[in-house]
């Protein structure tokens, strides 16, 4: 992401969200700032990541901020070079990258997306916004859904698991989900929103 | 005195001088023996790449085979030494490609080495032998095929922990066919992937390899194929360890290991599936060094594979192995010597760890031989310390981290001096520490006061005033190395101490109150130190005096001011020319 998109503030989300189905295209054109600030002029972009308490089925507290997109894991105010170990040691807990194939109905080729570099479905969706320009990322209810502005298409985000089936994503923690996704694939919604 | 013994003769017993520290004495003794000395001198370690010019070296010791230098300060490992502070070792082999045709090795450690540096280094020296590269960055895998591809009779390449552009595996394929005097190869800081076939041939043509430490993408199906191809393998490390679980893989690999008579050390083990694991059984009993810390499985698999492990020496392994894997370690390998355990989850204050300060005094209890420890844990407290101490006083290394900054005995809350103080008091060969916890200006003083061997140490978050680090300087006789971060320390015990700067390395100071005009008053007194200031704030030199310094990095030198410095590196106290500035 660039940087000067990286204006993330500390103030928690305004208490009245404007419900999503109000908002038009022109409403995305916004900063990472969270919603109901001033837009500043020179950090825009065309679409982007819309910020409300989305409130997905983890209750991960660095979810509530889209900030930029960082290899360091979500937890306290971090001291430079504390703990002292090394870099290549610094994501131990898993293995220390999960790519998964990502494909879109109708795209002619798949990308890949490293899971742990996120810490949250926020900032996960950030990242789709990057890998597939076109989107911007709308919720309805507690569902996550991509929408291409261009044409009006929906895409809803799902998962295959361990098992082999085909979930949504965003219904379990984010942890659970970096553990058992196995690939991801944004499938068309066959309705068209006006 | 006149010398009575034949030059040859005493050239002839300096020859079983290996260590620095001997050559440097006897160098010492008279004119005659400093001429000797240097003529027959093979071996060279420069500490500090900015203490001495490469022409100094060239010109003393016209006869070395290998170089060895270190660059950048220990904090750079921590990201404390900004990108672009230097130790940039292409001059160096500039000069040396001159003076040493013949030179045979090369190490170098927290350096920056190019792609133009590994070239020169491929085409210079007709005999190079061995290269050795820690913690060093600056060369993509292109520097790599250089040396792969001229070095006729190279023996060794290992790269330890380096940053390397990863470009391609395929640099590996530029050993010729001819190429057959291999006998150590350590890739497995490198991310690509390297053809197999080019690295079964390179193996198979290999007949002195002795140790092969390979990458992470080398897939464990594979592994037994290499292994079957060098069984004569002393230090083998595997690439990724998972894979479905298939017999044939399995058996495969049994096989292959217990076809690894004098297989000692083993590392690697990347993504673990447990259930491969057994297979190292077989050699469990015959290795000395285990390095498990890229195995993120659970305290039953690593302990059930330690507790065969009875020859085993050094063991590295993650947090996963829990208080009751070290009572198992304790009581199953009585040969330690060195242990390093690390934390699974560096980032996150309150993580459950079943590993605690009792893990490391039931090893300490158990292990006779133990010299060496590097410990991280999240709790600690002065009676464990103790213990420890008095367990083993044969301590030599003690490197302790309780990762919460400035924690407490968990017990009692209070500071932990009284058990660092006992570990200098009763561990009287103790040569590095490093500290943590809640330390007060106590901890100092017994440090100053017993620490008589004390070579190295690295202090965090501790101490209340100038006289902490008045006791270390003031006390420790044998201290070179000085490291400090985040501590209360300012100008007044260091401008009292500078004459003792000189008989140190280095002191490094970052987080600290050491102010801009204390760092001009020393360069300007002690000629023979650089005064290095590293603040990356902008207008340096419109910040007063009386306001701290971001970093602060002080060593010794005979070369004078370095001239390859970026401009958040200021040294102080002397103008451009190196002369010092009185004004």
């Amino acid at each position: 992401m660039s940087s000067e998109t990286s204006t993330v503030t500390s103030e928690p989300p305004p208490a009245a969200v404007a419900s999503v189905s109000s908002f038009n295209i022109n409403d995305t054109e916004l900063t990472l700032g969270l919603p109901g600030e001033s837009r500043k002029s020179g950090a825009k972009r065309s679409f982007s990541v819309i910020m409300t308490d989305l409130n997905l089925g983890g209750t991960d507290p660095s979810d509530s901020e889209c900030s930029v997109v960082t290899k360091s894991p979500p937890s306290r105010k971090q001291l430079v070079g504390w703990p002292p170990v090394r870099f290549s040691r610094k994501n131990t807990t898993k293995s220390d990258c999960k790519y998964v194939k990502v494909a879109v109905d109708g795209a002619p080729y798949l990308r890949k997306v490293d899971l742990e570099l996120y810490s949250g479905y926020q900032q996960f969706l950030c990242a789709f916004e990057d890998l597939f320009s076109c989107f911007a990322i709308r919720n309805v209810s507690r569902e996550m859904k991509l929408v291409d502005p261009a044409n009006g298409v929906e895409y809803v985000p799902t998962y295959e698991d361990k098992d082999g089936d085909w979930m949504l994503v965003g219904d379990v923690p984010w942890k659970m989900f970096v553990e058992s996704c196995k690939r991801i694939r944004l499938m068309k919604n066959s309705e068209a929103i006006k | 005195m006149a010398c009575s013994f034949p030059e040859e003769v005493l050239e002839y017993v300096f020859s079983f001088l290996t260590s620095q520290k001997d050559r440097n004495a006897v160098s010492l003794v008279c004119k005659s023996w400093y001429e000797m000395e240097r003529w027959c001198r093979k071996r060279i370690f420069v500490g500090n790449c900015y203490a001495v010019s490469p022409r100094i070296m060239i010109r003393r010791f016209p006869e070395v085979k290998s170089v060895e230098l270190k660059g950048k300060p220990h904090f750079a490992d921590f990201n404390l030494v900004p990108d672009g502070w230097g130790g940039y070792v292409y001059p160096w082999i500039v000069e040396i490609a001159k003076g040493y045709p013949w030179l045979e090795e090369i190490r170098l450690k927290r350096m920056v080495v190019t792609d133009e540096s590994l070239e020169l280094i491929a085409k210079s020296f007709k005999n190079f032998k061995v290269l050795v590269l820690s913690s060093c960055e600056g060369f993509s895998t292109d520097g790599l095929a250089a040396i792969a591809a001229n070095c006729r009779n190279l023996r060794v390449l290992d790269l330890r922990e380096c940053e390397v552009e990863d470009l391609s595996g395929h640099w590996l394929s530029h050993f010729p066919d001819t190429f057959t005097s291999l006998e150590s190869l350590n890739i497995a800081c490198l991310g690509s992937e390297v053809s197999f076939s080019a690295l079964e041939r390179l193996v198979a043509r290999s007949p002195n390899l002795k140790t092969l430490r390979l990458n992470r993408t080398v897939p464990l199906e594979k592994l037994s194929k290499i292994l079957q191809r060098a069984p004569q393998l002393v230090d083998f490390g595997t690439g990724a360890y998972s894979a479905d679980v298939r017999s044939d893989v399995y058996s495969g690999l049994v096989d292959a290991f217990s076809g690894c008579k004098n297989l000692k050390s083993l590392s690697g083990f990347w993504d673990v599936t447990p259930a491969y694991l057994p297979v190292i059984y077989s050699v469990c009993s015959q290795l000395t060094s285990l390095n498990l810390s890229y195995a993120t499985t659970q305290s039953p698999d690593l302990t059930k594979i330690v507790s065969q492990c009875h020859s085993l020496q050094r063991l590295v392994v993650l947090d996963y192995i829990e208080d009751t894997g070290l009572n198992t370690i304790s009581m199953s390998c009585k040969d330690l010597r060195e242990l390093v355990v690390f934390p699974s989850d560096p980032f996150v204050a309150d993580a459950i760890v079943p590993l605690t300060e009792q893990g490391l005094v039931s090893v300490s209890y158990g292990c006779p031989k133990l010299q060496s420890v590097l410990y991280f844990c999240r709790q600690m407290s002065n009676s464990a310390l103790i213990s420890i101490s008095k367990n083993r006083p044969n301590l030599t290394c003690f490197r302790l981290c309780i990762i919460e900054p400035r924690a407490p005995d968990y017990q009692t809350l209070e500071p932990l001096d009284i058990g660092f103080g006992s570990i200098v008091e009763n561990c009287k060969q103790l040569t590095r520490l490093s500290m943590s916890g809640l330390l007060t200006d106590r901890v100092f003083e017994y440090i100053g006061t017993h620490a008589k061997k004390l070579d190295m140490l690295s202090i965090a978050f501790a101490g209340d005033s100038d006289l902490g680090l008045h006791h270390v300087l003031s006390g420790c006789d044998s201290l070179r190395k000085l490291e400090i971060r985040d501590c209360p320390f300012s100008d007044k015990a260091l401008l009292a101490n500078a004459s003792k700067l000189e008989r140190m390395r280095s002191l490094w100071m970052s987080s600290c109150y050491v102010s801009f005009g204390a760092c001009k008053l020393l360069g300007q007194r002690m000629p023979g130190l650089n005064v290095e200031v590293i603040d990356e704030r902008e207008n340096i030199n419109s910040i007063p005096d009386y306001v701290p310094v971001e970093k602060v990095y002080i060593y010794r030198t005979v070369s004078g001011q370095r001239f390859d410095m970026p401009d958040f590196v200021s040294i102080m106290g002397k103008d451009r020319d190196g002369v010092y500035n009185l004004s």
